[in-house]
């Protein structure tokens, strides 16, 4: 499937550049592993001998992806994903650029198992990879990590992954630390001993199923904290996994006061809701738990606006032997690497959110808040592109996924619109027929 | 022996996994079969053959007396063979799954397997792994079909009818799956329920479940017409649910002066095993409007019904 370096000539094609907020039919010429241009009739004429042409009539162009929240198995759970069948799964989803989670084993709290997987993604991923490193030594919430030595070897932020940072001095300490190096602190908001052994949003469908309930406040509580410390330290700050309405209104007071704040929403909280919960169907179980249909309307709406910047797929591959099991005890997670796109375009297809608001808080946003060179089409940038149809319909079948683990809560869903090509660094590296 | 039950009532379904979703129709239908196998078993002569050469194992996850042994004795009246497996002596402790059980125990042609589980949907999720029909006989904080079967069965014998009566359901609705069962049964058969419970005890959403909500026990019992009791669960008394067990007797314990408000004949009941002096004093629990003992005796028939009604839908029945 790897095509040689040849430049490639797309043609005719709708392209969408967020990052500079550019929507035309034109062409765009990628060579060298790096975009030429982009623009209106560059034609066949234009372009050196043996340019690849390929017609994008009624196709979109976009920057290549940026997921920045995924769980992936390597190392220490090679099992259910490496980065190679992660990687896989990305350019058949879109995306160019995977940011992992440290929450493997060993953990990412270390400069050496950072390169590690640094290494290993470069001789095994087809798409990039950047590790986001352990906030605190472990995930165990008590000593910051090395901040500096881990930036300096590739981590493009800090963050303790699934878990929260229980204790407010700790989070102090690390955000104030971390501004010094300009390190940019992601944060999951889930107050442990409010979310307890709850596994379901609190309300009428955790009590008919007999399952304990978890309160938003939860999440609304961690975040408000956090924000306060971020008032008095004044770090960089990302909320990790934002899912109700009453986070929304304490994210905005956040950023009305100026705040470096940002905030992302996984696309099963974008598409999903806690009455899909049926019959105690385990890949459903995410965490944070799916909410009403009212907050996640509100997500929606915020993404709309802008107060979400980020859109992430929060992939977490889980196996039978995680997943079949009574539902509270049953691993949460879903995996969502290859479907993240096709689900955001039914936010797109139902008018409730314009396609270059959806690829921004899936690239250029991302870009912008990790510092990375891609989400762009700017000429020079990487040639980090995706190709989409967003009419085709089509069913999922999660058979077909290329993630190891197949927990996806979109098994025989109903999708329109797909990724037809994914072009990292100028080479092929996904093409669908 | 072998006269066959006046009612030909077939429950047309591979599971009895929760009161949701059957009908009227279906509950007053076991209710009617389950009279008659009151009758039988208060005669000398108690045995039927219409399970014979059926194989029911009673798998339990969770310890259990009075379920299991009224399950037992339900199968063996209608001439089943019954098995009973539980956690404590098998090779659940050794880490085998729920699911790698239930495939195991399906391997050896069982036609009724009854499950109690500590979660809840761990029946359902075995129901679907297995071919023959399964009865939930509680499933964490979710349903106990069989309990709220048998308590509308003694409620009907003792006032006539369901419909119109004043149920009062007090204590730990939160983790009850007895509640669940009951708030659905009685309100498909056109009872008025009422929950009775300090609040930390009420799940999220309980006024979306068809019922009226008190948090005081008095006003809650005015004019009812049964007064159902919950249990408590030691690990909750202490300071994390509730202040003190002195505490839940003062404002939610049925003493005779609290259930004075109650109608005068009005009837006390409880799923078993009573905290007595938690929720219950002694007074009430062994006095004349107590229907407790009747309870125990109406479980035997209803699981008989239950069990009679899913086999006449089974292959070759």
């Amino acid at each position: 499937m790897l095509s040689d370096r040849r430049p490639i000539l797309l043609t005719n094609a709708r392209i969408i550049d967020p990052s500079r907020d550019l929507d035309f039919v034109g062409d765009l010429l990628m060579a060298d592993g790096v975009i030429r241009e982009a623009k209106r009739g560059i034609g066949a004429a234009g372009v050196p001998e043996g340019t690849e042409i390929l017609d994008c009539r009624d196709k979109i162009v976009a920057p290549g992806l940026i997921d920045m929240r995924a769980f992936i198995g390597e190392p220490g759970a090679e099992h259910r994903e490496t980065l190679a069948t992660a990687s896989q799964a990305a350019a058949a989803g879109g995306i160019t650029t995977l940011i992992c989670q440290p929450d493997t084993s060993p953990v990412l709290d270390d400069p050496a198992i950072v390169d590690f997987v640094q290494r290993r993604a470069r001789d095994t991923s087809i798409v990039h990879v950047h590790p986001m490193a352990a906030l605190t030594k472990g995930l165990k919430g008590a000593e910051m990590t090395e901040i500096g030595l881990l930036k300096a070897a590739g981590a493009v932020a800090f963050t303790d992954g699934a878990h929260s940072v229980v204790n407010a001095q700790v989070m102090r300490r690390a955000l104030t630390y971390a501004r010094d190096f300009d390190a940019l602190i992601v944060h999951h908001t889930e107050d442990p001993d409010l979310t307890a052994d709850g596994v379901m949003t609190e309300g009428e469908f955790a009590a008919r199923l007999g399952l304990s309930g978890v309160p938003t406040a939860a999440e609304t509580i961690m975040l408000e904290r956090d924000l306060r410390l971020v008032a008095l330290t004044g770090a960089r700050y990302h909320a990790a996994s934002i899912t109700c309405a009453g986070s929304l209104d304490v994210l905005r007071r956040a950023k009305d006061a100026g705040f470096h704040v940002s905030a992302a929403a996984s696309i099963n909280h974008l598409t999903l809701n806690v009455g899909d919960v049926q019959s105690y169907r385990t890949f459903f179980k995410v965490s944070p738990p799916l909410r009403s249909e009212d907050d996640r309307m509100a997500l929606v709406q915020a993404l709309a606006d802008g107060l979400i910047d980020v859109v992430m797929s929060d992939h977490n591959p889980q196996d039978v032997e995680t997943k079949r099991l009574p539902f509270a005890e049953a691993a949460p997670g879903a995996i969502g690497i290859e479907t993240m796109l096709c689900a955001g375009l039914r936010l797109v297809h139902d008018g409730t959110l314009s396609l270059s608001t959806l690829l921004r808080a899936m690239s250029s946003r991302p870009a912008d808040l990790l510092g990375l060179p891609g989400g762009t089409l700017r000429n020079g940038a990487p040639a980090d592109i995706t190709v989409i149809d967003p009419d085709i319909p089509w069913i999922l079948n999660a058979e077909d996924l290329k993630s190891k683990c197949k927990n996806t809560p979109f098994d025989e869903s109903k999708l329109q619109g797909r990724v037809v090509r994914t072009y990292v660094a100028g080479r092929s590296v996904y093409e669908y027929l | 022996m072998n006269i066959a039950p006046k009612s030909a009532f077939v429950l047309h379904r591979p599971h009895l996994l929760g009161i949701e979703g059957l009908s009227p129709d279906e509950i007053t239908g076991l209710l009617d079969l389950a009279e008659e196998f009151v009758e039988l078993n208060r005669q000398v002569e108690k045995k039927r053959a219409s399970l014979r050469g059926r194989t029911q194992i009673n798998l339990f996850f969770e310890a259990s007396t009075r379920t299991q042994s009224s399950f037992e004795i339900a199968g063996k009246r209608l001439g089943a063979d019954v098995m009973n497996m539980s956690v404590s002596s098998s090779s659940i402790r050794k880490g085998e799954t729920l699911i790698d059980t239930a495939v195991t125990l399906n391997a050896m042609h069982p036609d009724i397997i009854v499950v109690r589980h500590h979660a809840s949907g761990a029946v359902e999720l075995l129901a679907r792994k297995v071919d023959c029909s399964v009865i939930n006989a509680g499933d964490g904080a979710h349903e106990h079909p069989t309990q709220a079967l048998l308590d509308a069965l003694a409620i009907r014998r003792n006032k006539g009818r369901i419909d119109g009566l004043i149920v009062v359901i007090c204590g730990d609705v939160l983790h009850s799956r007895v509640a669940r069962s009951n708030i659905l049964l009685l309100n498909a058969l056109g009872a008025r329920v009422r929950v009775v419970a300090p609040s930390t005890l009420l799940p999220a959403g309980i006024d979306r479940f068809g019922v009226e909500v008190f948090r005081d026990m008095r006003e809650g019992l005015r004019d009812a017409d049964i007064v159902m009791m919950l249990r408590l669960q030691r690990e909750r008394m202490n300071g994390s649910f509730v202040p003190s067990t002195q505490e839940y007797f003062h404002y939610f314990g049925l003493d005779q002066k609290k259930l004075s408000y109650a109608k005068p004949d009005a009837m006390v009941m409880h799923p078993g095993p009573m905290n007595r002096g938690v929720e219950i004093d002694s007074i009430v629990a062994d006095g004349a409007q107590s229907l407790i003992r009747e309870q125990v005796e109406m479980g035997v028939a209803v699981r008989m019904a239950v069990l009679e009604a899913l086999s006449r839908n089974l292959p070759n029945a």
